[in-house]
């Protein structure tokens, strides 16, 4: 064994379980104002009665203990990610550099405008850009991550009905849709409505029919869907769902795949939210943070969170001295969504991300994301792997496509989790594993402009490999992982006993 | 090609043969004709990564950060030291780069930062369970609001205006959607009004939401305002300054049912607002109708000791539009910074932060209380944060005077009269660790003669500055 798998295979001990009493890394600064007497100034019984039994350690055993940890971890540096729906693409460490510049970074969020002015201009910057993206002309930055981009979105519906007075009871999903889409319609008060899949992937648009009728304020929906497939019925979709008098929106989720090429508002959505810990390479965190900016048309633009960017000054100025400000009277708005103005530190990076492009580097990568997927899927065709794992769909796919493990599981007994948990000990981050859910077996697999071919091949060469084993002999797969720190870990015993803190 | 991508001319060829297409456009056959852009996008061409530098610094170059000036601006974000270790680890690309960790055998490193975040904000909190961190802390209140939707459905909620301004707006935003009222009970001497409160609270409230301590910088007794609420069956939602619960009493320890709150001063930036992290724990019986990732224990096939997401049957990829919440993506990076940051501190070292802020806080409020014409706002106990009036006729005024103290690169603090007309000529003063006592006799010194300067003006009816 290695030094490093040794270090990966050390059973775990938290941080709570390490140190010694009177072990310290911060030393706070002297005390330089009077040392008066606690009890003056915070009476005893409103203190705290108990210490927080917080660790006691040192720096340098704080530092190896998080080292350790992150050395447990698989990461996008260290390999290829093709999870599908996640656009695990590259993050370029300038976005980093340019997030940490202390003019961003320790910038206070109620700091005067007037003194906020690059963070302001970067911002509007970032607005125009996004709507021009989006084919939509008013974006708020606001939202922290898609699906609160999501709950912007629906509730700027319900706003503009509430206005029109029209109480609409439902929201129109497709079964294909992101779990957060049905989420959020019953967050936002609606109840949803689920719309079939035809044959070819796309929205039954006879179901579709049968379900608009006035009750509905708002159909949801990704594009390309969550299957790969541009949805080539997108325009009499728009036109049905208008035709109620109901709101179009757009999950930005996939958002990779058409960026330069069509735009959502052009194909008629009315909202778009964008993820841009996907599409614009925020890095993930390991489970956040990210961005969910909002962008939509001219009708819904009053109802926009509050407060929103204005811009003072050239030939329509009103004499401020101030070229960009933030507008709180906004009397339609529906209001706050979060505190401050939303994930400034993401937008940063996005804008970083976007100026490096220009409009030419965002289509190369939307175009350089669609090849990389279909060609990822030619080269599983031509080596058997889809004989097990077929699409789901036999098209053309766009950005990411859908491979079903059914054969698989009837032919060699094991299943999309198993070739998934074999992956890892290819050094691979797995794909997506069933989702959507009305592909048996699923496997969605995006993976993004920024690999290489020999990468793609590597991986198709993978898959074909973990076949040819599990036809010789399928436990192999279906006990993996071998080599990493973990095997296969007991989630049952986890939710049924839950255990979600260190005991002390 | 573009600095991001690698398909090299040859590598096209290839590919699109194996694909069996002529050419890229043949790739996007399904998007209608009409559909299609037909131009490049209306953005400036792109910059090679020096350039994107020099940009962004410009950018950054014109905003006056805390690095600029004395920053005494609190109001929910804070100006505390970031340690050099939370960097260095937050850099990690095994930190940086994942996505939520769905596959557990090669994210133990992030579902144990989670372990361990959720172990360190119970103890913070005197909760039972915590999550894994929502989005930040004024969505936070809003989603404890749900959760109690989710627990009782009754029709009101009841919140103290010393909750900030941001969460009771948020609170009202969200809370349309499924139809809650929300209903404000105001202050008396700098904290919620007890009477008024208790007065406010019926059977038909779902929630009641304080703020620990509260806008105003004063400790709540909570107790009083805890068993008003609990006597009705209502549940009670507290929202803590994590750091000052160093020194303040455990919301958890006096019963509250969902302790929240913004973790930016645990060891993240001010970035403008965001990112941070929001931390959400409660009692025990609501952890089934908790939103958002919760990391547990278990053990792997040869028994050793793991970590998984659990519980996901609350959750939005699994139980779609049964779930306890939308929320997906939140703010693992920032937790992490939040957990490394008060092991960092440790356990002596949170009280003697805490300690020394209450001292300095006094200090500058008396401070600034001996300048002509300015007031406390109150006279409760507070630990890093206070409210003065500055005995001035308007917020506009009140703004004027911020300005003269930004000429002299002084941040001393927040209007409160932007969201408490009430206050119209309150100042809100934030005290850090990195604010000394030379800096605080700085503030009043600078503080002292803007208003004077701003009284001067108003004097002789001048224009102002």
């Amino acid at each position: 064994m290695s030094v490093e798998t040794a270090m990966q295979r050390d059973a775990a001990v938290t941080i709570f379980e390490k140190g010694a009493p009177g072990r310290r890394a911060f030393e706070p600064p002297a005390l330089d104002v009077p040392d008066r007497p606690l009890d003056e100034l915070i009476p005893a019984r409103l203190r705290r009665r108990e210490a927080a039994r917080l660790p006691e350690i040192s720096e340098p055993e704080l530092v190896r203990h998080y080292v350790r940890l992150s050395r447990r971890n698989f990461d996008l540096d260290s390999g290829f990610y093709p999870l599908g729906s996640c656009t695990m693409k590259h993050n370029p460490r300038l976005h980093e550099r340019v997030a940490a510049l202390p003019g961003h970074a320790r910038l206070h969020p109620l700091t005067d405008p007037a003194r906020a002015q690059g963070a302001l201009t970067l911002m509007w910057e970032l607005e125009r850009a996004l709507a021009e993206i989006a084919g939509l002309p008013h974006v708020s930055l606001q939202p922290s991550a898609g699906s609160h981009g999501e709950l912007a979105g629906v509730l700027l519906t319900r706003a503009y009905h509430a206005e029109r007075g029209e109480p609409r009871r439902t929201v129109l999903t497709p079964d294909t849709a992101h779990g957060t889409n049905p989420a959020t319609v019953t967050m936002a008060g609606y109840e949803v409505v689920k719309v079939g899949t035809d044959e070819r992937g796309g929205v039954d648009i006879d179901d579709l029919r049968a379900k608009a009728d006035a009750d509905v304020a708002c159909l949801m929906l990704t594009n390309p869907n969550t299957l790969g497939l541009f949805d080539v019925n997108i325009e009499e979709i728009a036109r049905i769902v208008h035709g109620v008098g109901a709101i179009v929106y757009y999950d930005g989720a996939n958002l990779n795949a058409v960026m330069g090429i069509s735009r959502p508002g052009d194909m008629g959505f009315d909202v778009v939210h964008f993820n841009l810990h996907k599409s614009f390479t925020q890095p993930h965190g390991g489970g956040g943070p990210g961005a969910g900016p909002i962008a939509v048309s001219e009708q819904l633009e009053p109802y926009l969170p509050r407060p929103v960017i204005v811009r003072h000054g050239g030939a329509e100025g009103n004499g401020s001295a101030v070229e960009f400000d933030l507008d709180y009277d906004r009397p339609r708005s529906i209001g706050r969504l979060r505190g401050f103005h939303g994930n400034f530190g993401c937008l940063v990076r996005s804008y970083a991300y976007i100026r490096s492009l220009g409009a030419a580097g965002l289509r190369d990568v939307s175009e350089t994301a669609v090849l990389n997927a279909n060609y990822l899927l030619a080269r599983l065709r031509a080596l058997g792997v889809c004989e097990l794992l077929p699409p789901a769909y036999e098209r053309l796919c766009m950005h990411e496509f859908v491979l079903s493990g059914a054969p698989m599981k009837q032919q060699l007994g094991i299943r999309t989790l198993d070739l998934a948990k074999r992956l890892l000990d290819f050094g691979y981050h797995p794909p997506t594993v069933y989702f959507p859910l009305l592909v048996d077996e699923a496997l969605l697999i995006e993976p993004t402009e920024t690999e290489t071919r020999e990468t793609l091949d590597a991986f198709a060469e993978a898959l074909a490999e973990i076949l040819r084993e599990a036809r010789e002999d399928p436990e192999i797969a279906r006990a993996a992982p071998y080599s990493t720190p973990v095997r296969r870990l007991d989630e049952a015993a986890a939710a049924k006993h839950p255990v979600l803190r260190q005991a002390l | 090609m573009s600095r991001y991508t690698a398909v090299t001319e040859t590598d096209r060829r290839v590919m699109l043969d194996a694909v069996g297409v002529a050419g890229i456009e043949e790739l996007f056959a399904d998007i209608p004709p009409a559909l299609r852009l037909g131009r490049p996008l209306d953005l400036p061409d792109g910059l090679g990564e020096a350039e994107v530098y020099e940009q962004l610094r410009g950018l950054a170059a014109r905003n006056s950060s805390a690095e600029d000036m004395l920053c005494f601006l609190g109001a929910g974000m804070y100006d505390s030291y970031v340690p050099a270790v939370v960097d260095m680890l937050l850099g990690r690309s095994e930190f940086l780069t994942p996505y939520t960790p769905y596959q557990p055998e090669i994210s133990q490193g992030g579902l144990q930062v989670m372990f361990e975040y959720q172990t360190a904000i119970c103890e913070l909190t005197g909760m039972d369970v915590s999550n894994a961190s929502v989005y930040e802390g004024p969505s936070a209140v809003a989603a404890a609001g749900y959760l109690a939707k989710l627990t009782n459905g009754r029709p009101r909620f009841v919140i103290s205006r010393a909750v900030h301004p941001h969460a009771r707006e948020t609170l009202r935003t969200l809370s349309v959607g499924y139809g809650t009222t929300v209903e404000e009970v105001g202050l008396l001497d700098g904290v919620t009004d007890a009477g008024a409160w208790a007065a406010a609270i019926d059977d038909t409230v779902s929630a009641v939401f304080v703020a620990q301590p509260n806008f105003l910088g004063a400790i709540e007794d909570l107790e009083p305002l805890i068993a008003a609420a609990r006597s009705h069956g209502a549940l009670v939602v507290c929202s803590a300054d994590p750091l000052s619960l160093g020194i303040v009493e455990a919301p958890g320890v006096l019963g509250v049912d969902v302790c929240v709150g913004e973790g930016q001063t645990l060891g993240n930036r001010l970035d403008f607002g965001g990112p941070s992290f929001g931390f959400f724990a409660v009692r025990e019986e609501h952890l089934r109708r908790m939103p958002g990732r919760i990391a547990g224990e278990t053990r792997d096939v040869d028994g050793r000791r793991g970590f998984v997401l659990t519980l996901q049957t609350r959750e939005q990829h699994i139980r779609r539009e049964r779930a306890t919440s939308n929320i997906c993506t939140a703010q693992a990076l920032n937790a992490l910074a939040g957990v490394v940051y008060l092991a960092w501190l440790g356990r002596a070292g949170l009280l003697e932060l805490a300690e020394l802020l209450v001292r300095r806080t006094a200090y500058a409020r008396e401070a600034l209380v001996a300048i002509d014409g300015v007031e406390a706002l109150h006279e409760q106990p507070v630990v890093r944060e206070f409210a003065i009036s500055l005995g001035l006729r308007d917020t506009s005024s009140v703004r004027r005077v911020i300005a003269r103290c930004a000429a002299e690169n002084v941040q001393p603090g927040y209007a409160l009269g932007l969201d408490y007309p009430e206050y119209r000529d309150g100042l809100l003063v934030a005290i850090t660790e990195q604010r000394s006592r030379a800096d605080i006799d700085r503030l009043a010194d600078v503080l002292g003669r803007a208003l004077a300067a701003e009284r001067a003006a108003a004097a002789s009816g001048g224009a102002p500055v």
